[in-house]
């Protein structure tokens, strides 16, 4: 038992440095860390992809060519790329005017900005049929012209751009103000136009921000449940995301084929904390490559 | 607004400001006024009837109960991992730093079935709690369990930075005057993190509280023993109980900006606490 023995193996090891717990506290420390993420982290996630695949591959396979798991991936995928597009135009807007000029009441928009993230995704929803549904303020309007937001689609869009309007905003308002406006007061010195100046510019600057303020967005776009639940209806085939099929399959007990559809958005997760891990790499290296100039 | 703006030779302001704050009132000011503004139709008695329900009350007490037992939890794992993240090297260490954000990025959906299905009696590690008599899934302690997933990151993330931050000198100085390494530990680098333990704190609480997708799975749902609040709402929404489900809509928003502020100057606190170290 190297792990619990006070005394050195290796004469290198017999210098401890002050600075530094003795050995067996490190690994007692790293050993309870590790247990506490794997019951937490490890263990739930391999249970998804085992539950999904536990009744064999044909299994899998067909619950997710199941006509309504198709329509569920489409309207997930329709969702966000309506809902990721909009909050990026936000988020660049914001951004600009935050990080590039000096007004009143800055500190105000910021926090407001941020405001979605601190609802509950239930009221996230609520709000939306207040507003829209047929009790709500412009319900009967709506029911008059035939139109139809809560319990249909546009609903679902709202509530999902409502949960993401903050993840672009926030990534690229830091950003944007440690890059100061020198480069940009240059480029409008120079004679570019205001357009030209952002293109050329503050868009490659900020490049990778967006892209990773784009991912976190997308995989909460197609993740949230608690606001799409409460405008979507649930109905089969129509107004069903990934996230709220899983809950009708598992609630109908047919939890093979909700794991199945859940491991694909596990999958979604996973591909997101890579590229998220590959982008800050590129960050870190960036910076380095800077400082070494 | 050229008052209340700095000169700048920059274009763009008024267009950005202008479509940040048209953007900002569609999307999320204007439906958020919807629900005070519902809420405003009710009488105060009627109002206070409705959020002080025994059932509305029982489900107040287990949602504050659940994130503050599970926030707490987090607190001190979190540090524990942003400590053995920073400090320690050990095979496969960018990979865990990394899947740290998982409940960041998993659905709530997934983790609320895949929690139910390995601390339901039969599950993986229900199993071996159910023989000792330790209920999860289906009661309160599994809310605790699904809370206590989707706040992990929180403590780790905030903590993390601050740790990195940290000057070798101080621990140095204050092992040559003679402390241990705990002592250092308490004295020294504590008060340090502190701020960013707290603000983490109160992040994974403030999510906790609003959480819904993950625990509806596990909670069994059993109205005074295992509802929570946000669930409730939806129960009266179901039933058409469109001043029932905003008057406690309007109670979870007050609870929400009120965190919100305290937050803010928990990360206040935070910056000024690491800008003078």
């Amino acid at each position: 038992m190297m792990v619990t023995s006070t005394f050195p193996v290796l004469p290198q090891t017999s210098i401890q440095r002050a600075t530094q717990e003795p050995n067996w506290v490190r690994w007692l420390l790293i050993a309870l860390a590790f247990a506490f993420l794997t019951l937490f982290l490890f263990i739930p996630l391999i249970s998804v992809f085992y539950e999904a695949f536990k009744k064999g591959a044909d299994v899998y396979l067909a619950a997710i060519t199941d006509p309504d798991a198709l329509s569920a991936i489409k309207l997930t995928l329709t969702v966000a790329a309506i809902a990721v597009p909009l909050n990026l135009v936000f988020g660049v807007a914001a951004a600009w005017a935050i990080a590039k000029f000096e007004f009143r009441g800055k500190n105000l928009l910021i926090t407001l900005i941020d405001l979605p993230f601190s609802v509950s995704p239930v009221v996230s929803g609520l709000i939306y049929v207040l507003v829209f549904g047929l009790q709500g303020w412009f319900g009967s309007w709506l029911a008059e012209h035939d139109m139809k937001i809560i319990f249909a689609v546009p609903g679902i869009v709202l509530a999902t751009v409502f949960v993401t309007v903050p993840f672009i905003a926030r990534e690229l308002i830091p950003l944007m103000q440690a890059q100061g406006t020198e480069e940009e007061e240059a480029a409008v010195v120079l004679g570019a136009s205001g357009w030209q100046t952002f293109y050329k510019v503050t868009l490659p600057n900020i490049k990778w921000g967006l892209l990773y303020g784009a991912i976190l967005c997308n995989a909460r776009a197609m993740g949230e449940f608690g606001a799409v639940s409460v405008v979507s209806g649930h109905i089969r085939g129509s107004t069903n995301t990934m996230p709220l099929h899983v809950e009708i399959l598992y609630n109908e007990y047919n939890f093979a084929a909700a794991f199945a559809v859940a491991s694909l958005l596990a999958l979604l997760a996973l591909i997101t904390l890579v590229l998220k891990t590959l982008i800050e790499i590129h960050n870190k290296k960036n910076l380095k490559e800077r400082g070494e100039k | 607004m050229i008052t209340l703006k700095q000169h700048s030779i920059l274009p763009g302001f008024n267009l950005a400001l202008g479509f940040t704050l048209v953007y900002l009132s569609l999307i999320v000011l204007i439906p958020l006024s919807a629900a005070f503004l519902r809420t405003a139709e009710l009488t105060w008695p009627e109002f206070w009837s409705i959020v002080t329900t025994p059932r509305v009350v029982a489900s107040y007490r287990l949602t504050f109960g659940a994130s503050l037992a599970a926030a707490t939890v987090n607190v001190v794992f979190g540090l524990l991992v942003a400590w053995v993240l920073v400090r320690y090297h050990f095979p496969g260490k960018k990979i865990v730093d990394a899947l740290v954000d998982l409940p960041f990025a998993l659905p709530t959906a997934v983790a609320g079935i895949a929690l139910t299905a390995l601390y339901a009696g039969n599950g993986w590690i229900g199993q071996f709690l159910e023989p000792l008599g330790i209920k999860v899934a289906f009661t309160p302690l599994g809310i605790f369990v699904a809370l206590t997933f989707i706040g992990l990151p929180f403590v780790v993330r905030t903590v993390q930075p601050v740790l990195e931050d940290i000057e070798t000198e101080l621990e140095e100085a204050a092992a040559t005057l003679g402390a241990n390494r705990l002592q250092t530990f308490m004295r020294v680098i504590f008060p340090v993190i502190f701020p960013a333990l707290m603000t983490g704190f109160a992040l994974a609480f403030a999510r906790a509280i609003g959480e819904y997708g993950s625990v509806i799975f596990i909670a069994g749902n059993m109205p005074m023993v295992s509802e929570i609040t946000p669930l409730l709402i939806i129960t009266k929404l179901e039933q058409y109980d469109y001043a029932g489900a905003t008057a406690l809509s309007v109670v979870m928003l007050v609870i929400s900006f009120t965190l919100l502020l305290i937050i803010n100057l928990l990360q206040w606190w935070s910056r000024r606490r690491s800008s003078k170290t």
